[in-house]
């Protein structure tokens, strides 16, 4: 009830390991797999090799562990297909061209810039987005660490910082402050906020070993 | 219970973390039928439009309509201080300027339908540095003055004389949100606009003039914006006005949305300054006479480049008294972006300029130049070279020794020679300045803001207020103080988006006030409500009004303790005697006077104080630096949000750190900004960040007459940033033999390069502006 300490949400163990397990198989075993999958789910994905477009073209996108039909052109990206034509708004489009983080999303269990992703080439993917993380009532470890140690102002940078942390996290269960730096260098606030999120991708580091001993 | 004054995440947050904060573009998905507008652009600097025929565009498959000055039913004008700013211009002003739009189903379209438009132009000379404008007296103003004795008799008495220029570059906003905004007809015959605007009440005063129609039939709202710094205080509207323009001429959605490229060529940055000056000064380093003018490049329109350059003068002093004082502001019309606001606005120039004389001053003596610094520092009882006393000016000095003490200034001192004795080719430097930031609009009549709250019979409440929120945390603030007058818990209240039909005429979110004047106004709101609570709750209660107290959700008999009754049941009570449960507040900053003819007055309603201290260490072969180590301490008075405080100072010194050390405008040759992304245009990244960066609060520092006790932070931290130019200097210094170091801004690592060269005595290479670059 008091201001200052909305209670800490407990780290939400069950499903957030099982559902990281599951991508963490995917990555590793099998582009292949996922991406044979993905071909009978889009019917009318474009053969290998050939030409398609310029007009729209069906394509199926697994999103957070569900296939989503869509139709783009296929000059459109992973992130104006989010935004624009999937309404998942929580990546953000800021420098259009690469360079800043806030449309990070991660594919095959690595982060990537969606802003420089073609959305028919995402296909066969599995794409994990900041609505995927858990909403405000059950936030994931790393979205609680930078809420615990107030690591936005704005807020436009965070969602794709949330992401790419999670990424390196995945992959560097053991970070030094050093290795977020170079880690994470792919990111910009321009609020400033590096001090807050250096704390706070430590301590999501801490919560999610945590989190997995106890899972 | 004390909500007020407690650390609490930003009110957002968990918006922010999970990706469910809703900003202006990301409404785009819920307004069917929604066009997307792309502009023409001009391709020159400057030049007439002789022919445009957009009809062309409409052959484009998915063009839905063109927007040209002859759809505008209203003025063709966005200026926000002077109709200077043609919507749709016959004589283009810079390099990209819009000319027309075009509205099709995607934005795609729309862009493939602009290519197609024609135009034809009459090109123009331009106007692309400072010191060609200055040398055509291409002027939108000055020269403004303020002055104080007779500083050039000064001069010729002073022992010593030091007479200098310097050029201090521009900055760009880079919020990571790009100019956006939604219009559309609303079901009762008016329009309504999402804006990412800081200023929705002007927002909707451009979208007015633009459509010719009376205010009332105008609505802007402004969810949260993802930053802005300054670069939306008035150049918001524009892209507003063409979304609602488009929306008026076609009935359906319009959606305007700057991509990057397009923002950074098309919208104002911080004004680059070139400032010449004279000093006197005795053989201790004390000022005795200062006489300086600053021109500003103030770009294609007036803006606000008027009080930015007012700001500048102001803040010429920083935290030192100077007995004759002459200085004068000239802003230079050139054919580029029209600069505009930016956290600071023109503070940092200004005190820029004055580090710049007293470092110069310091190693022209060989004096350390805290020492330097120190010893010209403001005394209780002294006023500006603008007439206004400088109170609590002991504060300057206590911060900078307990900072000095805290930061073990003296042993780093020692152990920074001892290294630089043992490297040649890298070196430490060391520096700490100070900050005396005035807050306030200098435009009075903008220190005026409104609240309205809104308490339903549940108890829980809806505070409306005139601020935007952009990161500052200032609904944060609000809610805790609406939270703390009522004696609510935070959960109670929710802060409502910014709409002007909630309050009206309000005043832009700027100049570090928005604090100070709209938690002001939610408290009169508060309090007026608990007015009309306490006799009903007392009647509960069995004892008198004046004995009733709100906190932790109840109502309480002072003297009874036990005895409590909820909030919910007394507003419950209340509703059915008949009382009302809103209150509309409002504060206008008193006392607040300047004169611009005389130069005189007391514009500021306090001085914001701080200092830093930061540490350095730069490579001889590169120019490239390191910030090994930050210290600030700030007076912030009585924090509300310590949390948000705290953000505001490290990332202000973060953006302050980024514009004199990384961040280069650069324009080419035809007037382009050659710096148009993030890939040319170097930000703070996490490889800037300082390794050691400690920030403390000035303790005991209550400000009577202001919310809470608290004082503003948004801007002052900016200028702390200033300590790690002077202390990039003091390395670039130990590099020479010592003596005067001259350097212009920002501090780029080739820069620094030349800089060590030159004091080496090595320059034997000139740089020569062959490349056909222009720095601003």
């Amino acid at each position: 009830m008091s201001s200052k300490k909305d209670p800490q949400l407990p780290a939400e163990r069950k499903g957030r390991f099982s559902r990281r397990g599951f991508i963490r198989g995917v990555g590793i075993g099998g582009g292949a797999l996922g991406a044979g999958l993905l071909e009978k789910e889009a019917t009318a994905a474009p053969p290998a090799g050939g030409v398609v477009g310029p007009g729209a073209i069906p394509i199926t996108l697994n999103i957070n562990g569900k296939p989503v039909n869509v139709s783009v052109e296929p000059a459109v990206t992973l992130s104006d297909a989010l935004r624009d034509y999937l309404d998942m708004t929580g990546s953000k489009r800021v420098c259009d061209r690469g360079t800043c983080g806030a449309c990070t999303v991660i594919m095959n269990g690595k982060s990537v810039y969606s802003c420089t992703v073609l959305a028919i080439d995402a296909q066969g993917k599995n794409i994990e987005t900041i609505e995927g993380l858990g909403g405000p009532d059950k936030m994931h470890p790393v979205s609680q660490a930078f809420w615990n140690n107030d690591a936005q102002q704005c807020g436009y940078c965070t969602p794709g910082f949330v992401m790419a942390c999670k990424g390196f996290l995945d992959e560097h269960p053991n970070p030094s402050p050093e290795d977020v730096k170079h880690g994470l260098g792919g990111n910009l606030c321009r609020c400033g906020t590096y001090m807050g999120v250096r704390k706070a991708v430590l301590e999501a580091a801490a919560a999610m070993k945590g989190a997995k001993k106890n899972g | 219970m004390k909500i007020a004054g407690h650390p609490v995440p930003h009110e957002s947050a968990r918006g922010h973390v999970t990706g469910e904060a809703l900003y202006t573009d990301d409404l785009a998905g819920r307004f069917p039928q929604l066009l997307h507008a792309w502009p023409v652009l001009a391709p020159h600097a400057h030049a007439m439009l002789t022919q445009l025929d957009a009809s062309p565009a409409l052959a484009e498959p998915g063009v839905h309509a063109t927007l040209t000055v002859d759809d505008v039913p209203g003025e063709n004008d966005s200026g926000a201080n002077r109709r200077d700013e043609p919507l749709f211009p016959g004589e283009t002003m810079y390099h990209h300027q819009p000319v027309a739009w075009v509205l099709a189903e995607t934005l795609e379209a729309a862009r493939r339908g602009a290519g197609r438009v024609h135009a034809t132009y009459e090109v123009l000379p331009a106007l692309l540095t400072i010191p060609d404008a200055a040398g055509a007296e291409s002027l939108h103003a000055g020269p403004l003055r303020l002055h104080r004795g007779d500083p050039a008799a000064e001069l010729r008495k002073s022992p010593y004389r030091l007479d200098g220029s310097f050029e201090i570059g521009g900055q760009e906003h880079f919020y990571l949100e790009t100019m956006a905004s939604i219009a559309w007809l609303d079901e009762s015959g008016g329009v309504a606009v999402h804006s990412s605007t800081q200023h929705p009440s002007q927002t909707q005063e451009v979208v007015a003039r633009v459509l010719g129609v009376p205010r009332h039939l105008v609505t802007v709202e402004c969810l949260r914006m993802g930053g802005a710094f300054g670069g939306k205080e008035v150049q918001a509207n524009p892209w507003a006005a063409i979304a609602a323009l488009g929306a008026w001429k076609t009935r359906r959605p319009v959606r305007v949305r700057l991509p990057r490229v397009l923002d950074m060529a098309l919208t104002g940055k911080r004004h680059p300054f070139l400032a010449r000056y004279s000093a006197g000064f005795d053989e201790e380093g004390r000022l005795l006479a200062l006489e300086a003018t600053l021109y500003s490049d103030g770009g294609w329109s007036l803006d606000l480049s008027e009080p930015v350059m007012w700001r500048a003068l102001f803040h010429l002093d920083n935290a030192y008294y100077v007995p004759a004082v002459d200085v004068s502001g000239f802003v230079c019309r050139t054919h580029k972006t029209s600069q505009t606001a930016f956290r600071g606005f023109g503070g940092p120039q200004g005190m820029l300029a004055i580090e710049d004389i007293l470092d110069r001053i310091a190693r022209r003596l060989s004096l350390p130049p805290e020492v330097v610094r120190e010893r010209n520092f403001y005394r209780e009882g002294q006023t500006t070279h603008y007439g206004q006393p400088v109170k609590d000016a002991g504060r300057i000095s206590a911060i900078w020794q307990q900072l000095l003490q805290t930061s073990g200034f003296a042993g780093r001192r020692a152990a920074i020679a001892e290294f630089n004795a043992a490297h040649p080719h890298r070196k430490r430097g060391l520096a700490i300045t100070p900050v005396k930031f005035g807050i306030s609009f200098t435009a009075a009549f903008f220190n005026q803001a409104g609240a309205l709250v809104l308490v339903y019979r549940d108890g829980s409440v809806q505070v409306n207020h005139g601020g935007t929120e952009m990161g500052q945390g200032l609904h944060t603030k609000i809610r805790q103080i609406a939270a703390e007058s009522l004696g609510l818990p935070l959960d109670a209240v929710r802060i409502m988006p910014t709409r002007t039909d909630k309050v009206p005429n309000t005043s832009p979110s700027a100049a570090s006030a928005s604090t100070d004047m709209n938690g002001a106004a939610v408290a009169d709101a508060c309090d007026q409500l608990k007015a009309r609570l306490a006799p009903v709750a007392g009647a509960m209660l069995g004892c008198p009004p004046d004995a009733v107290s709100f906190s932790g959700g109840t109502a309480h008999g002072r003297g009874n303790p036990v005895q409590s009754v909820g909030f919910a049941e007394v507003v419950e009570a209340a509703y059915r005697q008949r009382i009302a449960l809103f209150a509309q507040g409002y504060y206008r900053t008193p006392g607040l006077h300047f004169n611009q003819k005389t130069g005189q007055g007391e514009p500021f309603h306090y001085f914001a104080f701080g200092a830093a201290v930061t540490e350095v260490e730069v490579d001889g072969f590169t120019g490239e630096h390191r910030v090994l180590r930050v210290d600030i301490l700030q007076d912030v008075g009585d924090s509300v949000s310590p949390l948000i405080d705290r953000g505001q100072v490290e990332g202000g010194f973060v953006q302050g750190l980024g514009w004199l050390t990384l961040e280069e405008l650069l324009w080419d040759a035809q007037g382009r900004v050659a710096t148009a992304g993030a890939s040319t245009y170097k930000l703070p990244s996490w490889c800037e960040l300082p390794e050691v960066f400690n920030v403390d609060f000035l303790e005991r520092a209550t400000e009577p007459g202001v919310i809470f006790g608290s004082k503003a932070i948004g801007e002052p931290p900016l200028m702390l940033a200033i300590s790690a130019r002077e202390a990039l200097r003091d390395a670039i210094g130990a590099f020479g033999p010592g003596g005067v170091v001259a350097l212009d801004s920002p501090l780029t690592p080739e820069r620094i390069y030349w800089a060590i060269e030159k004091g080496r005595g090595n320059l034997i290479l000139q740089t020569t502006a062959d490349s056909g670059v222009i720095r601003a």
